[in-house]
């Protein structure tokens, strides 16, 4: 078991560094060059910058060398905690993301758990009461949670909040605690305002899972060994949770993989129409304004967010099932 | 062998179990009725789908949606005590359960497949113990080890912390029989337990379910398509065709007697000694109808040599004593009018 | 069985029907069981029809613009009125709010506007083949400047309902066409894994993993923000389409690629090696058609991951820009709560993206359980 975790994180770092190839060509990607470009848009606004800076920053990012020297004197940089700085913001990158970051992580590590916590109890019940209206009530809510864009649901629950209640339900924290240092109060504020954008990127989330959940348990629930309990004399209730339950985990185990580098993915759009203040937002910002190397930093820690997710899900995987872990160790 | 003349243990009456499918309804059993006495083995034969495991399941009170028992009774009546039907308990209540495991005990047909792969031997066999007895982990630790020696599982200690599939197949089988034992039943129920293993190991379980039963005269229900493994162990035998019991009798008399054209045909299709080198084995023609399109009369009459046209298509016959304890269920033993009329 | 005469007591045995069936026409009969399947089926050729002939469904040119109509309310159809029964809508009239300065549009129940079929109107072209100015529905009298805008109008006094009809052609050909690619990588790649195996199978393989643990969006934001400004709507639709499906095809090509492997075991793949099939036949006659239900299931269930894909970028303003009409491109107008609150009819092509999505996975759900009522 160790083993096969060994392994996995020694295929981690190969994993990065070719994740950090695929970050730069998204960088290189936009015609011309960033620093050009840039200049053109101080111009266009009325400022510009003095030769010197120009020619500094040009120095500092290689631009005047073959992209090969780039990439490796980005990755250098990376690899010595030098995310760079942001042009458009005129800040280090990693004073920018810090925060930003946390809430991310809050916010993803939140949904996560929210769909865990609903979808698999959604799950069970459809699976063994198949066919009842509490089974047809969840298909229809599974199958319209997976059809409704997430910002549209964010946006009509805005909407709604905003006509009836008067509140905006946008952004994290109240007016007062925006900027204030971190506190007990800002932390209640926040978790005040955190469970809806929670609700609304899990919506999605747990509509998925509860159908794999279902079909899982389904396929779990005509195995030999449930009538073998059944023969036992156990109650119908406790066998389910114990055998069909428990092995139907396995397969929804190995759905983290995917699902959280989908959270993520999703909260860039609805942190966008909700305003908050998290990586995702940034993220587009900076491919709009072309601020590559911010953009760059964010691509690449979703990269290594999905990744993390991965290594999660082989990790749990091992621990739950003997039949891998033996096979591993073996 | 005669047969005991003691109250019986199991007594199935008219029994009745059909799926309702979208396709319409299949009568998986359709009257059933047989016999177990104490510390007797009842085996029943048949081929697949004749309703060999319908009728266990019946019996264990485990069958399923869309499935259910619609008529007949299953009287159980442990030596002593107050006999039950069980089919006016209810299926998942605390009664039958407490029979089910209890009382009457099942060892499935594949036990790769009726062990939980991701839970120790240990774990299912503790947890059969404590359903049933009230005893602490430790102790019901105790009394699985003390099955598992019952069962001559070697090293007993570690199997328990094994996985299902870390055994071999016949020790996997050990270790059920173990588990189906460690409430000491009254009748086991053995669902075809040794088609899933070789047949060396076959032989061993034989041996292993023939010694428990003079150990602790438990009864067993022996289910199987192979009439050589009954020949090895039952007492008596319910011939099943379609759902239909077309003949039942004691050991002796259904290898040696045959009545039933069903029963002899599956008879010769046996190789044996005699059989001529390079002859071809006889078999039966044609195949088992389908459930659905499952013809009205007798269900056996469109691959029966001996069909009266006009009779065994029209009606089913209904069985007769032709002895004092064999039953046959065929029109050619219904036209002599002093055979008596079977309830 | 077919050797034992059928009882008198059975019907017509369909079973005989059953056995000769070919492999299509199981999957039809089983999918026609599958009553929702079906709804949506219907439901999604309604769909196509409005995106074969956007400017048939239409009242206006999607593009036309009214500085002094913007946001007008939804305004609907009536059946019943004072004059007696006949479709009809009622003339908006605006009025300044003088405290808030805002336009407040109100239908004036005294003036109707007849409402018919097969109208005349605007003139457009049908696939540069004809011209023609017929209508499906819209006023009758053409020429008075009593317009209506069933679904209401945005910002620039565009009228919604013909600007839907046309995003539904981009939005539904850019999942079809966006699937089409992914096939076509899915199938070149997955087939070339799984049949060949050893180290082929192994890069391609990996290549899949890491694709697979991309978070998509990120990526797909990353990769259309670098298509360049000046290209035109033509360019940049088929631009987004190849990135979308860029990691679009790694779910069919571990799918084709399973099936790949399972049916390179099978026996009658070993019976057509042994009678000499060249492997290109073997692959094509003889492995792809027993697995095209699936893929065909799968591709459905992938149209609408693609729609909804496609509608993020554009509503985030990366994907496709104006002048191009998608769902994504309408629901950009209302991106935050202030154009919401103001005028929340715009939200409503978010309903056509549910809709046809609901449509489209339930019939992809249906196919799937038709072509494989094991799994």
């Amino acid at each position: 078991m160790l083993q096969y975790i060994i392994k996995r994180l020694l295929l981690l770092p190969l994993l990065l560094f070719i994740f950090t190839i695929i970050a730069f060509i998204l960088i290189q990607a936009p015609p011309g060059d960033f620093l050009t470009s840039y200049i053109a848009e101080l111009a266009a606004s009325g400022s510009s910058m003095d030769r010197a800076q120009i020619d500094a920053l040009r120095t500092l990012y290689g631009l005047d060398q073959p992209m090969v020297i780039q990439y490796f004197k980005w990755l250098g940089r990376l690899l010595t905690g030098d995310l760079g700085v942001s042009l458009d913001w005129q800040r280090p990158i990693s004073e920018l993301i810090g925060d930003r970051l946390t809430l991310t992580l809050l916010l993803g590590g939140g949904t996560f758990i929210f769909t865990w916590l609903i979808a698999i109890p959604i799950g069970i019940l459809s699976a063994t009461r198949k066919y009842s209206f509490f089974d047809y009530f969840f298909t229809v809510f599974n199958y319209i949670g997976v059809a409704t864009p997430t910002f549209m649901t964010a946006l009509v629950l805005m909407w709604i909040s905003f006509k009836y209640y008067g509140i905006n339900i946008s952004g994290l924290f109240s007016a007062e605690y925006v900027d204030a240092p971190w506190s007990l109060a800002r932390t209640l504020d926040l978790l005040k305002h955190l469970w809806l954008p929670i609700v609304i990127l899990g919506m999605d989330g747990t509509a998925r899972l509860a159908r794999v959940m279902r079909a899982n348990l389904l396929d779990e629930l005509n195995k030999p060994y449930m009538e073998m309990a059944r023969a036992k004399g156990m109650s119908e209730w406790r066998l389910v949770m114990k055998y069909p339950v428990r092995l139907a985990l396995n397969p929804l185990v190995s759905t983290i993989g995917w699902y959280l580098p989908l959270i993520f993915s999703g909260s860039v759009i609805v942190a966008t129409v909700m305003n908050l203040p998290t990586i995702g937002p940034m993220l587009l910002r900076a491919l709009i304004s072309q601020d590559m190397y911010l953009a760059g930093t964010i691509i690449l820690i979703y990269m290594v967010l999905a990744v993390i997710g991965t290594l999660i899900s082989d990790i749990l995987l091992v621990w739950l099932d003997p039949r891998i872990r033996m096979e591993k160790t073996g | 062998m005669t047969r005991p003349t003691d109250e019986p243990l199991l007594s199935v009456r008219n029994l009745k179990t059909e799926f309702v499918l979208d396709e319409g309804t299949v009568k998986a059993v359709d009257d059933v009725s047989f016999d177990v006495h104490p510390g007797e083995v009842v085996g029943i034969v048949g081929e697949s789908g004749c309703g060999k495991s319908a009728t266990i399941k019946s019996v264990l009170r485990i069958i399923e949606k869309p499935g259910r028992i619609s008529s007949g009774s299953i009287i159980f009546q442990k030596p002593g005590e107050q006999p039950v039907d069980l089919v006016t308990l209810d299926q998942r209540g605390k009664h039958m359960r407490a029979i089910r495991g209890g009382d009457i005990a099942l060892i499935p047909q594949e036990p790769m497949a009726a062990f939980s792969p991701v839970h120790t031997i240990g774990n299912q066999l503790i947890e059969a113990i404590r359903l049933h007895q009230k005893v602490s982990k430790q102790q019901a630790r105790d009394i699985a080890i003390e099955r598992l020696k019952d069962v001559s599982m070697p090293n007993p200690e570690q199997s328990l912390k094994n996985y299902s599939w870390e055994l071999s197949g016949g020790l996997r089988q050990r270790a059920m029989i173990g588990m189906a034992l460690s409430c000491r039943p009254s009748l086991l129920i053995a669902d075809e337990p040794t088609t899933a293993i070789d047949v060396t190991t076959q032989a061993q379980v034989l041996d292993l379910l023939r010694k428990l039963r003079q150990q602790h005269n438990s009864a067993i229900i022996f289910i199987t398509h192979d009439l050589g493994v009954i020949a090895q162990l039952a007492d008596h035998v319910v011939v099943m065709y379609l759902g239909r019991v077309m003949e039942s009798a004691p050991i002796d008399d259904i290898f040696h007697r045959p009545q039933h054209p069903y029963t002899q045909a599956l008879l010769q299709s046996i190789p044996t000694l005699k059989t001529v080198n390079r002859s071809v084995l006889p078999t039966i023609d044609g195949s088992i109808p389908h459930p659905f399109t499952r013809p009205a009369g007798c269900p056996f009459f469109n691959r029966c040599k001996d069909a009266m046209p006009g009779t065994c298509d029209r009606h089913a016959p209904e069985a007769v004593n032709v002895s004092a304890t064999q039953l046959v269920s065929c029109f050619k033993f219904q036209s002599d009018g002093s055979m008596e009329r079977h309830k | 069985m077919s050797a034992i005469p059928v009882n008198a007591t059975a019907d017509a045995d369909p079973a005989d029907d059953f056995d000769i069936a070919p492999n299509w026409k199981l999957v039809w009969w089983r999918f026609r069981k599958h009553k929702l399947a079906m709804v949506s089926a219907v439901i999604l050729m309604l769909i196509a029809l409005v995106a074969l002939f956007p400017d048939f469904f239409s009242t206006q040119a999607p593009h036309k613009t009214n500085a002094r109509e913007s946001f007008i309310p939804v305004q609907g159809m009536h059946l019943f009125s004072e004059e007696g029964l006949g479709l009809h809508a009622y003339q908006v009239v605006g009025k300044r709010n003088p405290t808030t300065l805002k336009m407040e549009w109100r239908a004036d129940g005294d003036k109707i506007i007849p409402l018919g079929f097969f109208v005349k109107g605007y003139e457009y072209s049908v696939f540069g083949l004809f011209n023609s100015s017929r209508h499906l529905i819209g006023p009758k009298d053409s020429s008075s400047r009593e317009r209506v805008h069933f679904l209401g109008t945005d910002r620039l006094g565009r009228d919604q309902w013909s600007r839907l009809a046309h995003g539904t052609r981009v939005s539904l050909s850019i999942g079809l066409v966006a699937v089409m690619f992914s096939i076509i990588i899915g199938i070149v790649l997955g087939g070339i894994s799984g049949y060949y195996g050893g180290w082929v199978d192994m890069v391609i393989q990996r290549l899949i993993e890491i694709l697979q643990s991309l978070p998509p969006i990120p990526i797909w934001m990353a990769l259309t923000a670098s298509l360049p400004r000046d290209w035109s709507v033509e360019q940049t639709y088929f631009a987004i389409t190849i990135i979308l499906s860029l990691i679009g095809w790694t779910t069919l090509g571990r799918e084709v690629r399973g099936r790949f492997l399972a049916l390179r075991e099978e026996d009658f793949v070993t019976a057509a090696k042994l009678s000499g099939c060249s492997q290109m036949r073997i692959i094509f006659r003889h492995m792809l058609p027993a697995f095209t239900s699936h893929i065909i299931a799968t591709s459905t269930l992938a149209v609408p991951v693609m729609i909804i894909n496609e509608t993020f970028l554009s509503f985030l303003g990366l994907g496709l820009r104006p002048p191009a009409i998608s769902w994504g491109v309408l629901l950009q107008e209302a991106q935050n709560l202030q154009s919401v609150a103001l005028a929340p009819w715009l939200l409503l092509p978010g309903i056509a993206v549910i809709l046809t999505v609901l449509a489209l996975n339930i019939l992809g759900d249906g196919l799937r359980d038709a072509a494989d009522p094991y799994n």
